[in-house]
């Protein structure tokens, strides 16, 4: 398996902590995440790891070429400003934002699945560290 | 606690991480004694009649070689008219139907409208698609709403089979046959039930991950009859009441001490009986 090629298809879609190593230049960062296998860094260990990581991005991608190809061009376009805009009334990095404009037009105020019940991030134990949250963020670090 | 190795939040649903300590957990095992699931080796059918849906299951869950729960509800509500029995692993089965459940009631709460049954078998189809079958289970829809009586299959990978009758589970094939010899359009209710009754009866028989009672469910234009147990197996379980008759201890010496009371002072209450 082409490992350089798999590497890049995951730079492509949404990063993925742990699958791409985080400190400087590249280089795993063995004081904040611990040591690395090759194993683990290659390949996700569970079947469904990569596929539920990108699998708002993904379903997004098709329902907007479908809908480029009924309607034409403008009605994605309309449809992803109005996203970008609701993608932007955020807190900090380190609170919790509820999203509620950007619920609203997926739809996800009116389903219940998996993301509402199983590792809730309101009711998480553990918390960032502000500061380096906000570097991070700001693309400082 | 401020963790300082946390540099985005963790998106919220299924969390992966610690996928790769089981997989090098169970390679400490010999001979893989990590503990198994609860499943519902199972049998499950449901038979479409005249006036609604018959559906039918057994009560019997078992973890690994030894049966975890003698009376275990296999009908899951999903709608006022739709119902489904459930085969597999028993939490999937149960937090599936109880998801779909859910979503369907906030969408009949928002649109003022009952749910049809197409719509609860594409929501199924959907998630368990989108987990690759990693949710283990097959679950059979049945239910009455405003184009007919419908029942379908929906297997763990999110396939759809649509049939007057079909059955489900570790037991499938022995209900099958004897849905498939006995099985007429437009039946009669009590043809119908008694037809599902012993589809599950030749499961139980012949199938050692289900058995005890069975359960039945009619769903009509009218409403639901939850019959549970519709039939009782012979084999029953000890008593589980533990009273013990008296004379079970001996008594050895009994002392009897009559108390003095005087009355101090007496006062009389009218009770008003309106």
């Amino acid at each position: 398996m082409n490992t350089r090629g798999l590497r890049s298809q995951l730079k492509d879609s949404v990063p993925v902590a742990g699958l791409c190593p985080q400190g400087a230049y590249g280089v795993q960062d063995s004081l904040r995440s611990g040591f690395t296998s090759v194993k683990n860094e290659l390949l996700p260990s569970h079947p469904l790891e990569l596929s539920e990581k990108n699998f708002m991005l993904n379903q997004d991608k098709m329902n907007f070429s479908s809908l480029r190809n009924i309607q034409g061009l403008h009605a994605p376009l309309k449809l992803q400003m109005e996203y970008r805009a609701a993608r932007q009334i955020q807190r900090l990095p380190f609170l919790q934002s509820s999203n509620l404009a950007l619920d609203t037009l997926r739809g996800n105020d009116e389903s219940i699945g998996f993301e509402d019940i199983l590792n809730d991030p309101t009711q998480s134990e553990m918390m960032g560290e502000p500061h380096m949250m906000v570097e991070y963020k700001l693309g400082l670090m | 606690m401020a963790l300082s190795n946390v540099l985005e939040t963790p998106l919220p649903g299924f969390n992966f991480d610690n996928a790769a300590r089981n997989a090098a957990l169970e390679g400490l095992y010999d001979g893989g004694q990590t503990p198994k699931p609860m499943k519902t080796g199972t049998t499950i059918a449901g038979v479409v009649f005249k006036d609604g849906v018959v559906l039918g299951a057994d009560t019997r869950a078992t973890s690994g070689e030894v049966v975890a729960d003698k009376m275990c509800s296999k009908i899951h509500y999903i709608a006022p008219n739709i119902y489904c029995c459930g085969a597999g692993t028993a939490a999937d089965t149960e937090k599936t139907t109880e998801l779909l459940s859910s979503n369907l009631t906030i969408f009949s709460q928002t649109s003022g409208r009952n749910p049809r049954l197409v719509m609860a078998v594409n929501i199924l189809q959907d998630m368990l698609y989108r987990y690759h079958g990693q949710i283990g289970a097959s679950l059979i829809l049945g239910g009455v709403d405003c184009t007919g009586n419908h029942l379908y299959t929906v297997g763990p990978y999110g396939s759809v089979n649509k049939m007057p009758y079909l059955a489900m589970g570790s037991g499938d094939l022995a209900a099958l046959g004897i849905l498939e010899d006995r099985y007429q359009q437009d039946m009669e209710l009590d043809t119908a039930k008694e037809l599902v009754r012993v589809a599950i009866h030749a499961g139980i028989m012949n199938d050692l991950a289900s058995g005890n009672n069975i359960d039945i469910c009619v769903i009509t234009r009218e409403g639901v009859d939850y019959i549970r147990p519709y039939q009782e197996s012979e084999y029953k379980d000890r008593n589980m009441k533990y009273r013990y008759r008296p004379g079970t201890t001996p008594v050895l010496t009994k002392k009897v001490v009559p108390l003095k009371l005087e009355v101090v002072q007496e006062s009389v209450q009218q009770m008003e009986t309106i």
